[in-house]
């Protein structure tokens, strides 16, 4: 009896294995339907959203074709061809929460990945929740979304935004040990406002002393810095802080490196990385710069970013940056977590008791997984993005985490290099579970159990 | 009769939306919701605009009324309906009954650029406010309804909905008979030549007054109804284009009857949900299209497609 | 002291910069009676058209200070397209109507042009910015600036007279303002008022794209600047009185000398300060700074 089961399920397993991975699986005539909702329009269009999806678009046809490194080249998900609908994603949160209703309703997509702003990762997973869809938010920072809720039917592969300061300020205390003050220019808005308030409660902590000697708030999309870099040159800070990114950061580079503020300060730019390559000759030799997880410049040699290296290039011409692994991260966990499903499905099925059960479990298991089996695998998943390992490990098993990097920028022939490149792994620059970022960092950063 | 006609038109159309909306789809029943709630905003807008007054500020209150009803559950646990749509009724009134000494001294663009302002002011007060999420803004969840619990059951958006068509029910049939009120009467006028109307003995600014802070409950009427529909408030409610958009669906829709601002709220959330979709690029361009469509060939807005010969409904 | 003397200089040289925005719109407002948000659409194509034509100037490596002239020309080009185009195709049948309305046609405008950047020129933010630095830069209070602000200083004041002076002194000036006073009048005695209109449009029009032009070099030209730019134009056009030339040089000045003094001395308050002008100034002058007093009709 009992070897006869173990046979069974044996078998079972692996004839239905094979034919995950062999052929296109009974439902292939209808694809997976994918929700990507990207800023097309609107300042964060450019940096970000854009990025994202031509990420996006070249992932899901690699997917398609099978022609991605393994353990991701099964065709689509488990063999289903995948297709995208797109939408933007400006007008800020009333309108997402329709659109997400319409993507969901109308349009009958299957999952949804989406959203880079953190006002919509708030706005939308309660209607996530409502609607019982699975949506995966993919480029947002605020770890407010599982910090102060808890979902069933949201994820987000991309660490939140409290390592951007605790790794930064580690890593510019580690190169400039001798640190006495600093300033701050952030956007007057949610992200600059959180990022500087992380920045003065880590810097608190790490190096009290330290003064902080001038924080400009100029609003988003001000374009105009002249007063601002008035002010900060005439406060003479070791290093200025900022959170600035996109256009903003383009245009205050643009007018503080000709009037030398940088001779008289160093710069840390929390989201400098997808603006890098455009600022040749704009930003000075030891500009400090991270990307919020290894992505980008920062992402260790492996098949998987050679892979997302090589699509995106052959798209753009560009090196990816971190918006594109994000976007990656997104379609790549989504995926291992179907996969993983329908393998669990598959070795599930296989009734303990007689060898009859065995056809009925074998349809049972050609059939694609449910959204709450997804889900169930999705759950504390850790799986290989292109910047490395990443483990579901936060907000019960819904919020990734990833260790981080910083370096220093360095212009050579016209191209910048980041040199000095520190790694901090995951307990040096997230919370552990169940602590707010902010309490995790006035407690005085201790290292977590991971 | 004729006055009456209107009346019974809104009471059919509601009574249908009632019965129907269970059997239609999630998302049209949502974009009804947020077309009523736009329709009640506009309403408001269209009392002023009667008066000859276009507030590019409308946004204040839309704004206030929302964050009237969303912070009542942060800052005192409160989760019922009637309470927070109570909060917003007082605050917007409260706020317009003030503003209004000041503003009812405007016009024109004046009038319309001081109301922005006022509206941008409170959009920079709310971004530097970072308890209540600065522009991320907050999450906005009703729990009861008249004591009723609703919250995760499977008729809470219907029961929203369903709130929302009555209200709006209400404030059009209200409005409607202050139109044809003596005082509601006295708009047009005053739009036509205010001079006139004070020769005739009539007060100019208490007639203003009297219809901005009927314009602000309605708007904060608005918004807190789209607070509760949406499920989340952020600054972005107070903030110029916000306002620009009212007085967007405003003119589309034209003022020659309560029904119209319904109908505006309506086709205005159509257009911008399908333009989404189909051209997601170029969404913007659609809107703008539709815009200059509506303004060179109906030139009394959308409602005049609905009035064959002379004045039927008003 | 020297922050007294960096308010003065930063409020100064953002004061020259609101003003080189803002003219443009005062004077079609002076003018046409038309409140022109597709303003900011104008400004963001001569932008866009300043950072292309320039930007292949330098990639040819033709002479660095050429590139100032192909700015001006990438303004004046958007100007005499853009400009007639739009008053031809779209405005001249709306005279007539309703402010608002017309401020409604424009903002449709507005929607259209901000897609019609976004099909041309795509996403992607461009750049141009050398002719910032090219100028060199001089040294005061303890502080670098590029001469580029002195020269934008120069073309605001510049402006400024040759406007004054043409419509005080010249007679087409004389003819607008015949016009701005009673349209109808001045159409009695034999006034072209729709050239006029023409010509004022495609100035403004002009104006607003130079600004970009202008603008182009200190910032990332991309998606949305035309939105900001035209909320910061209108502030300083209310405040300074709607049509009104010096009016609209002192709100800028106003404007700018406030903003600089926030940012050197309470920077968490930079959010409200033009609406806090703006609300104190129609407070006490409801019409703005240099208003006049119209007539009642009865």
């Amino acid at each position: 009896m009992k070897i006869s089961n173990l046979v069974c399920r044996l078998l079972a397993t692996s004839v239905a294995t094979a034919a995950l991975f062999a052929a296109p699986a009974a439902a292939a005539d209808k694809p997976i339907r994918i929700g990507l909702v990207s800023f097309l329009s609107g300042p964060a269009a450019g940096p970000f959203g854009v990025p994202a999806r031509i990420a996006a678009e070249a992932i899901v046809e690699s997917l398609n074709a099978g022609t991605a490194p393994a353990p991701y080249n099964a065709i689509g998900f488990s063999g289903v061809p995948i297709e995208l609908v797109i939408i933007d994603e400006a007008g800020g949160a009333t309108k997402q929460v329709a659109e997400f209703r319409n993507l969901v309703e109308r349009q009958q997509v299957d999952f949804v990945i989406g959203y880079i702003s953190s006002g919509d990762c708030l706005a939308i997973p309660p209607v996530a929740e409502e609607l019982k869809k699975l949506t995966v938010l993919f480029d947002c920072g605020t770890p407010r979304v599982f910090e102060e809720g808890t979902y069933k039917y949201v994820f987000r592969t991309r660490p939140h935004a409290t390592m951007d300061a605790v790794a930064g300020a580690r890593y510019l205390l580690d190169t400039r040990p001798d640190l006495a003050s600093y300033a701050g220019i952030n956007q007057n808005y949610a992200w600059g406002q959180d990022s500087w308030n992380d920045w003065t409660a880590v810097m608190s902590v790490l190096r009290p002393k330290a003064e902080i000697v001038t924080s400009q708030m100029p609003k988003f999309g001000a374009g105009q810095y002249g007063a601002e870099i008035s002010a900060l040159m005439q406060s003479r800070p070791d290093v200025i802080h900022s959170s600035l990114w996109g256009g903003d950061l383009e245009a205050f580079m643009l007018q503080s490196t000709p009037r030398g503020l940088f001779r008289r300060s160093g710069l840390l730019l929390i989201a400098g990385e997808p603006n890098l390559h455009r600022l040749v000759g704009n930003i000075p030799d030891g500009t400090i710069v991270g990307a919020r997880g290894p992505h980008g410049v920062f992402a260790p040699k492996s098949a998987l970013n050679d892979w997302l290296r090589s699509i995106y290039r052959a798209r753009t011409g560009l090196d990816p940056n971190y918006p594109a692994y994000s976007a990656a991260q997104a379609f790549l966990g989504l995926k291992a977590a179907y996969e993983k499903a329908r393998l669990d499905k598959v070795r599930n099925a296989t009734p303990m008791g007689a060898a009859e059960g065995v056809k009925e479990g074998m349809e049972e298991a050609y059939k694609m997984p449910s959204t709450d089996e997804v889900i169930a695998a999705f759950e504390y998943l850790t799986f290989d993005g292109p910047s490395g390992k990443v483990m579901m490990k936060l907000g019960k098993g819904h919020q990734a985490v990833q260790g981080t990097a910083y370096g220093t920028t360095r212009t050579v022939g016209g191209q910048i290099k980041i040199e000095n490149i520190k790694y901090y792994p995951v307990e040096q620059v997230q919370p552990p579970e169940g602590m707010s970022s902010i309490d995790w960092i006035k407690g005085g950063l201790k290292p977590g159990k991971w | 009769m004729k006055r009456e006609r209107t009346v019974v038109i809104l009471t059919i159309v509601l009574a249908a939306m009632l019965v129907f909306a269970p059997f239609l789809p999630n998302w049209t029943m949502f974009l009804f919701t947020v077309a009523l709630c736009y329709g009640i905003v506009v309403l408001g807008m269209m009392l002023l605009i009667r008066t000859g007054l276009v507030s590019f500020g409308h946004g204040l209150y839309y704004c206030l009324g929302a964050y009237a009803a969303g912070t009542l559950e942060p800052l005192f646990g409160i989760t019922e309906l009637a309470v927070m749509l109570g909060s917003a009724v007082a605050i917007c009134a409260g706020v317009s009954a003030i503003l209004a000494l000041l503003l009812r001294r405007y016009r024109d663009i004046f009038f319309a650029m001081l109301s922005l302002a006022f509206s941008m002011i409170l959009y920079g007060l709310l971004v530097k406010t970072s308890s209540l999420g600065s522009t991320d803004g907050f999450n906005v969840t009703v729990k009861t309804m008249l004591g009723v619990h609703i919250a995760g059951t499977a008729y809470e958006r219907y029961l929203i909905f369903a709130v929302t068509a009555l209200i709006a029910w209400v404030c059009a049939v209200l409005i409607h008979r202050y139109l044809n009120s003596h005082r509601g009467r006295l708009a047009e006028a005053i739009r036509d030549n205010e001079l006139r109307v004070e020769y005739m003995g009539a007060s100019v600014a208490n007639t203003i007054h009297l219809n901005y802070v009927m314009s602000a409950i309605l708007a904060g009427l608005g918004g807190a109804l789209m607070a509760v529909s949406v499920g989340h408030i952020d600054p972005e409610m107070a903030y110029w284009t916000t306002s620009g958009e009212f007085v967007f669906i405003s003119i589309l829709s034209g003022t020659g009857s309560v029904l119209a601002p319904f109908l505006g709220a309506t086709i205005f959330e159509s257009i911008r949900s399908f333009a989404y979709e189909y051209s997601p690029n170029t969404w913007q361009m659609a809107l703008g299209a539709a815009m200059l469509l509506v303004i060179m060939f109906l030139p009394g807005g959308l409602w005049s497609l609905f009035r064959r010969s002379g004045r039927s409904a008003m | 002291m020297t922050q007294l003397v960096a308010v003065l200089i930063d409020g100064l040289i953002y004061s020259s910069w609101l003003f080189i925005m803002a003219i443009g719109l005062t004077l079609i407002y002076g003018v046409m009676k038309i409140l022109n948000i597709a303003h900011g659409s104008l400004f963001a194509l001569g932008a866009y058209t300043a950072a292309s034509l320039a930007g292949y100037w330098f990639e040819q490596g033709y002479p660095a200070m050429g590139s100032y002239a192909v700015m001006l020309v990438s303004a004046v080009l958007v100007g005499i397209i853009a400009g007639p185009l739009l008053e031809r195709g779209l405005l001249r049948f709306m005279y007539g109507r309703d402010e608002i309305v017309l401020v409604l046609v424009t903002y449709a405008t507005f929607l259209i042009l901000e897609d019609f950047i976004k099909l041309v020129w795509g996403v992607d933010p461009y750049f141009l910015y050398q002719p910032y630095g090219l100028l060199g830069s001089f040294d005061i209070a303890d502080l670098t600036y590029p001469n580029y602000n002195l020269l934008l200083l120069a073309i605001a004041v510049a402006i400024g007279a040759v406007l004054a002076w043409a419509l005080t002194r010249t007679r087409q000036g004389k003819i607008l303002i015949a016009v701005i006073h009673d349209r109808e009048m001045a159409a009695s005695q034999g006034v072209n008022v729709s050239r006029v209109y023409f010509v004022t449009f495609t100035l403004g029009a002009m104006l607003g794209a130079l600004g970009g032009a202008l603008t182009a070099p200190m910032i990332s030209v991309q998606p949305g600047i035309g939105a900001e730019t035209i909320v910061l134009a209108f502030a300083v056009v209310v405040i300074g009185g709607l049509g009104s030339l010096p009016g609209a040089a002192l709100a800028a000045l106003l404007v700018g000398i406030v903003r600089a003094a926030t940012v050197h001395f309470r920077p968490e308050l930079d959010l409200f300060s033009i609406y806090f002008v703006m609300a104190a100034v129609l407070i006490v002058r409801p019409k703005g700074l240099f208003s006049t007093q119209e007539a009642r009709k009865i």
